[in-house]
């Protein structure tokens, strides 16, 4: 007789129904409205390549050291620098990434004496062609500037 | 193509994969069929040949680390373990206690990680859609560890020669510990979704026996061979990174086929927790690097170090002829000497079950291929 009750009512319809429903909780909702709402990655998070100015005075903190392009294992940074002829120092001409061949391991960054070159919490990286992929120093020095959605 | 043999019997042969979702990645099964029944399988690897070994004789030490994350991706940090043990052996030093308790902590992490991609994607080749979803749900949980620890999910690149690069974060140790909590309850809950279900029985008892006798001629290592009953794990056999401290574990079981190996790395993934409690209650204080010289310059000779990975035992054997680059590279990777193992159960088989043993061995292609 319960057996047959328990059929009437769709018992375990109810049950299965309401392990459905206690995961519809608003406060369970993992997704992320991708473009709206940027995910937050982790502070340590190896992402889009910088080239870091000094916040005083503008100035690169790049000093042409070159120890950049010796660490990376893809060979993939090259730097140029011309000597000041007043101040004798090695100054930054030129400098380029190609984030398409980088793997984000971050040896450039853990080389580089002064905090210069580091990789930032950027993530959108993609472009529409190849040649985009390969970073100037003015690309560097201001970041990627991914489409902010209005939604 | 039928072909007619000569004992006038037709042979069906059949591709499976490289395209196959069942085959994890790109690996290449050419099936000879009798109907449904399996005769003979031709494994195809190579697919997802990057030649690491070679490329690792044109890098220096440091620059090679982040390539052996690529070898296994799925346990990138154990793959890191086994390379910086190698090369520290060959330098004769050793990482500092601390870096040492860390490492076993992501090491173990990552091998519960391993376990739950496998348990998911097995689930999902037997037709269990499920286990999949509660299994990510669950490596999401590491993978954020892993990011906040060293900034990257999969290619972690987490382990430096030496030691480690960076610092634990705040917060480290109880996020570790909140998982530690909340994670035994959770392969109780897979257990319940899997171990009595009766198509999963079914689909598993008995497929794809491999007894300890082939698992030794094979040298097939990891959960297929503990799942066969022969007691040997690295962790225990010859302790490295410091766990012969830890009070754990290995389970075995006797029959060899893929539910018992299925048990196993159930049983792994509570084992593993236990590994990493010990472990986040005793972090010593300390340096997290030895004193290795900046330029990686090892002294001429050959150094070959094999650790437990989630897979089974991962070799890596380095020659150096005393210059920054390696003269060798040879990995010993657990899954390309576990798929050799696949003949051997699969034939006389179903189809079906080629899918199922396939699973169970648990192979990465970028592994096998290297």
């Amino acid at each position: 007789m319960p057996q047959l009750l328990k059929k009437i009512f769709l018992v375990d319809l109810f049950q299965g129904l309401w392990v459905t429903f206690r995961n519809q909780n608003p406060k369970r909702i993992y997704t992320e409205q991708y473009p709206a709402q940027r995910p937050a990655v982790a502070e340590r998070f190896r992402g889009a390549p910088r080239l870091n100015l000094n916040p005083e005075t503008g100035e690169t903190l790049c000093m042409a050291c070159n120890m950049c392009a010796l660490a990376c294992p893809e060979n993939l940074i090259v730097v140029t620098s011309q000597r000041n002829e007043q101040t004798k120092k090695k100054e930054l001409v030129t400098f380029t990434f190609d984030t398409s061949r980088c793997m984000f391991c971050g040896l450039c960054e853990e080389a580089c004496p002064t905090d210069a070159l580091e990789l930032s919490q950027d993530f959108e990286l993609a472009t529409y062609t190849r040649e985009g992929q390969i970073w100037d120093r003015k690309m560097l020095e201001e970041g990627p500037k991914p489409t902010r959605y209005k939604c | 193509m039928p072909e007619t043999t000569f004992l006038d019997s037709t042979e069906l042969v059949l591709n499976m994969g490289p395209q196959h979702p069942s085959t994890h990645g790109v690996l290449r099964v050419i099936l000879k069929l009798d109907g449904e029944k399996v005769m003979g399988t031709d494994c195809v690897i190579g697919y997802l040949h990057r030649g690491v070994e070679k490329i690792a004789e044109a890098r220096t030490y440091t620059q090679f680390n982040p390539y052996v994350d690529r070898l296994d991706y799925v346990a990138a940090v154990s793959n890191g373990l086994g390379y910086c043990l190698a090369v520290e052996k060959l330098l004769n030093t050793e990482a500092p206690p601390r870096a040492q308790v860390v490492r076993v902590i992501l090491t173990e992490l990552n091998r519960i990680a391993s376990h739950l991609l496998w348990l998911g994607t097995h689930a999902l080749d037997i037709g269990a859609v499920t286990p999949v979803f509660y299994c990510f749900r669950e490596r999401e949980e590491i993978l954020k560890i892993f990011e906040k620890y060293c900034g990257a999910r999969l290619t972690t690149h987490a382990f430096r020669i030496g030691g480690l690069q960076y610092e634990t974060y705040d917060g480290f140790e109880d996020e570790v510990k909140a998982f530690c909590d909340m994670f035994p309850p959770k392969v109780d809950e897979y257990e319940e979704l899997l171990t009595q279900n009766r198509i999963w029985v079914k689909r598993l008892k008995d497929v794809g026996i491999l007894n300890a006798e082939d698992c030794k001629r094979y040298g097939v290592t990891g959960p297929v061979l503990r799942a066969a009953g022969v007691d040997w794990d690295l962790r225990k056999a010859q302790p490295y990174s410091g766990y012969e401290k830890y009070d754990f574990l290995i389970p075995t079981r006797q029959n060899g086929d893929t539910y018992d190996r299925y048990m196993i790395r159930m049983e792994e993934m509570r084992q593993a927790t236990r590994i990493i409690r010990q472990a986040v209650e005793g972090i010593p204080d300390g340096p997290i690097m030895a004193k290795v010289p900046k330029v990686i310059k090892p002294p001429v000779g050959e150094a070959y170090v094999s650790i437990e990975a989630p897979k089974g035992e991962l070799g890596y054997y380095i020659v150096s002829d005393g210059s920054t680059q390696p003269y060798r590279v040879r990995v010993r990777p657990p899954s390309f000497v576990n798929l050799q193992a696949l003949d051997r159960m699969v034939r006389g088989a179903l189809i079906a079950d080629v899918v199922a043993v396939i699973g169970t061995l648990d192979i990465v292609l970028g592994e096998v291929d290297r």
